[in-house]
């Protein structure tokens, strides 16, 4: 598992004893994508949390439920609407990524090109996707209503 | 630096003390189920992600009678609950070893898995009863 590789890999160097030259892990785009690998796993998470809060509102009154979701419709919650995206959307290619690595043979081998791969998909993904969301929001902000 | 050092000790192959047999294999098979729930997680969320931000009028569209069309669907009602029951047990299991890998203190460990079970509970309970009991007169 990538933790376990991070924290041996740590160890190793604490304890001068990366005798293994090019291929101490620490500080490699690997270990980064580790890291934000997990960083948007449990901001996920907590999301999924209060989400799932925010949904049980149907239960409570159809107006409980609306004028909360309108928090969720504010132009400036564009921003964090995109965060989610593009946090969800990196955790689940890298994810895939990670999968690649443990089952396929030259998962390995190709660890760093695919690396590069799924950052090429995110950028293709949220270019457009934030210009889409960007000019709705503004749209809201100065014509709407 | 010489290379003869060896770092760890290694245990006699066919010593008979070794208690491989009575190991759990619970660690197993949370890794596999990382990667199955992940690799279904992909189209729930991001089909989800995707349909409530993207499509027709996106979040501006959103409302109880919105959620209750939505709901009138079995379809609908089998993608939620199973986004949700995968999406909590995936995300705790993976809050689960970021506790592991950094709490120092075996209380602070056992505090906040205990905080962790709790969530994880409420999120699957809440939404589940949520599911099954949804009323779309509720409002009359
Ligand atoms: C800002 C982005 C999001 C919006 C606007 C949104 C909107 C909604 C809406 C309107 C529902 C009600 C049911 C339905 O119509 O299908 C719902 C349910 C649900 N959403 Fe999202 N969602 C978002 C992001 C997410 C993410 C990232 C996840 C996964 C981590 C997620 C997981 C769920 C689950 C599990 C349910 C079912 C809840 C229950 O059974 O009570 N949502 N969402
Ligand atoms: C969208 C599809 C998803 C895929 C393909 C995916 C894939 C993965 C994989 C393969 C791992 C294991 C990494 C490892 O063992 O090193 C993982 C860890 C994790 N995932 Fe996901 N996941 C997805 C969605 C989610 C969601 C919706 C959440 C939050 C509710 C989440 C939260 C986490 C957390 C907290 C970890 C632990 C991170 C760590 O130990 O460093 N994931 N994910």
């Amino acid at each position: 598992m990538a933790s376990t590789t991070a924290h041996s890999a740590g160890a190793a160097d604490r304890a001068g004893n990366a005798r293994l030259g090019g291929t101490l892990y620490r500080g490699d785009p690997g270990m980064w994508s580790w890291v934000a690998h997990r960083i948007t796993g449990v901001l996920v998470f907590f999301f999924l949390f209060v989400h799932v809060l925010d949904t049980a509102l149907v239960r409570v009154s159809p107006n409980a439920y609306d004028v909360v979701i309108e928090t969720y419709k504010h132009p400036v919650m564009v921003l964090f609407e995109l965060g989610l995206v593009g946090a969800v959307l990196y955790h689940a290619l890298n994810g895939i990524r990670v999968m690649l690595v443990d089952f396929w043979s030259k998962g390995t081998k190709y660890q760093k090109p695919m690396l590069w791969t799924i950052l090429a998909i995110w950028l293709v993904v949220m270019i457009p996707g934030s210009y889409y969301l960007l000019v709705k929001g503004f749209a809201d902000l100065f014509g709407g209503s | 630096m010489s290379v003869t050092d060896a770092p760890f000790s290694v245990d006699k192959p066919r010593s008979p003390q070794r208690p491989a047999a009575r190991r759990s294999n619970f660690e197993l098979y949370s890794w596999l189920f990382m990667r199955l729930s992940g690799l279904l997680l992909v189209f729930l969320v991001l089909g989800h992600l995707l349909i409530m931000l993207f499509l027709d009028d996106g979040v501006q569209r959103i409302n109880f009678a919105f959620v209750a069309g939505r709901w009138a669907s079995p379809f609908w009602q089998f993608w939620d609950l199973t986004m949700l029951w995968l999406a909590g047990l995936h995300g705790g299991n993976g809050l689960r070893t970021v506790i592991n890998d950094y709490a120092r203190k075996d209380q602070t460990r056992f505090w906040l898995k205990m905080l962790l079970y709790v969530s994880m509970i409420v999120i699957i309970a809440v939404g589940t009863f949520v599911l099954f009991t949804f009323d779309p007169n509720i409002g009359n």
